[in-house]
């Protein structure tokens, strides 16, 4: 199961680096909606069709996003390790998780409300626009990487 | 994974000769079976003659008569002469022949052929390494002599990848790998189980998090061509410029020294000019559909 540790501040939010940078009244609107978490490993911390809502800031560990099908084995597709983010579909209608989420080591997350998280980008637009000035080509990044997986370059 | 040998390891017996057209006789010392569909082969002298001397990333040509020729990078240690090693996925007749090839039986090789990694690069500098898929043998000879040579290089960074965990290469060589403090070589696959807890992506994503100094670092890269091109583009974002990028390159190659032109590659033969050319003279050419 997942613990919140204790509520954190704007400088720990600052510190992760997808949020580096932004701006203290952002943070600041952010804070009250943000924790942090620990996953033991093989915890599930989502599950693909479940309500999205909530952004994860990868601090410590590693989390395997997985596609599953009833009739196959789950397939990692992509792990996410300190440093990087996973869960946008807080962002996108209708806010659902597109994939699973399992740690696959003992993991530490900052994680902030999406609800909250959007509303925060609406009201501070010029943040919200350095934010997903930030999201998107780490999106694109991973559709370019998923169109390589489909490519399957290392096939005989 | 398995390893079958065929008597006690050889000896070198000294300095050898040349490339040259004339295959030599070779019998297969050990046979291990890496992955489903490659095998590592370690090769021995059938005559008295001994094995040339080679720089990492040159390659050999291996045949089984009535069965074909193929080139096949040399993957063993420079700095363990007196064998071959190489490393054969299996995929056509003849590769199929010479990757099924038993200790005892007899391969003909000629070579070593082509233009190298250029290690003399490396020296005062942060190294990354990228492999992918089979690419990891032609850079196996490389990783050996910069790891010998470990007090030579800055960071040594190296980045693979696979499909999937079942067709990593060298598996418990590269489990000592990742237990070195000196060096770090990330792993990772294209897909995975739950019973793989490694990274799951492509090399490229791994690149944001290679430690380095860009404006100080050589990249040598090989794996096929999208992945070296995609790798070279996330290096350079990282600041590493082109000039120090290097990158192995695979066209069908049949004579070894220039003369068919089946390895051509826009003005260069590769057998004779490459595999390994720097990617500032070719990153035009990777664009080019069909060629």
């Amino acid at each position: 199961m997942s613990d919140p540790v204790r509520p954190i501040t704007t400088a720990e939010l600052e510190r992760h680096p997808f949020l580096k940078g932004l701006s203290g009244a952002l943070l600041q609107a952010l804070v009250a909606s943000s924790e942090r978490r620990e996953y033991a490993t093989g915890h599930s911390i989502a599950r693909e069709g479940d309500p999205a809502r909530e952004f994860f800031l990868v601090e410590v560990g590693k989390v395997g996003l997985e596609i599953a099908d009833p009739d196959r084995p789950p397939l990692t597709v992509l792990t996410v390790g300190p440093g990087e983010v996973f869960g946008w579909s807080w962002l996108v209608a209708p806010h659902r998780w597109r994939v699973d989420a399992r740690a696959l080591k003992p993991t530490r997350a900052l994680v902030i409300a999406g609800a909250a998280l959007r509303e925060a980008l609406e009201a501070h637009p010029a943040d919200g626009y350095r934010f997903l000035h930030r999201l998107v080509p780490i999106l694109a990044q991973r559709l370019d990487a998923t169109r390589l997986q489909v490519f399957d370059v290392y096939r005989p | 994974m398995s390893t079958v040998r065929d008597g006690p390891r050889p000896v070198d017996p000294g300095p050898g000769i040349g490339p040259t057209l004339a295959p030599e006789p070779y019998t297969v010392w050990s046979r291990t079976q890496d992955t489903r569909d490659t095998a590592t082969l370690v090769l021995a002298p059938s005559r008295t003659g001994s094995v040339p001397a080679f720089e990492p990333g040159q390659f050999n040509m291996l045949s089984v008569p009535g069965r074909g020729e193929v080139a096949i990078s040399i993957s063993g240690d420079p700095g363990r002469p007196g064998e071959w090693v190489h490393t054969v996925r299996s995929l056509g007749l003849a590769t199929q022949a010479i990757a099924g090839a038993t200790p005892g039986s007899l391969l003909a090789v000629r070579g070593p052929y082509g233009r190298g990694w250029p290690v003399d690069r490396a020296w005062g500098k942060d190294v990354v390494i990228v492999a992918g898929g089979v690419g990891l043998a032609p850079v196996r000879p490389l990783i050996l002599e910069l790891l010998r040579h470990r007090d030579r290089v800055g960071r040594l960074e190296v980045i693979y990848g696979a499909r999937t965990p079942d067709d990593l290469l060298y598996a418990p060589e590269l489990a000592g790998w990742r237990h070195r403090t000196d060096a770090r070589f990330q792993v990772t696959v294209d897909a995975a189980g739950r019973e793989w807890y490694g990274d799951v992506g492509l090399v490229t994503q791994r690149v944001p998090d290679a430690r380095f100094d860009a404006a100080n670092t050589v990249a040598f890269l090989c794996g096929p061509e999208i992945m070296m091109r995609l790798t070279a583009e996330a290096l350079e974002s990282r600041g590493v410029p082109r000039p120090a990028i290097w990158v192995s390159l695979e066209r069908t190659m049949q004579c070894g020294i220039g003369l068919c032109g089946h390895c051509q590659l826009g003005p260069y033969l590769l057998c004779r000019d490459g595999p390994v050319l720097p990617y500032a003279d070719v990153a035009p050419l990777l664009r080019i559909r069909g060629l």
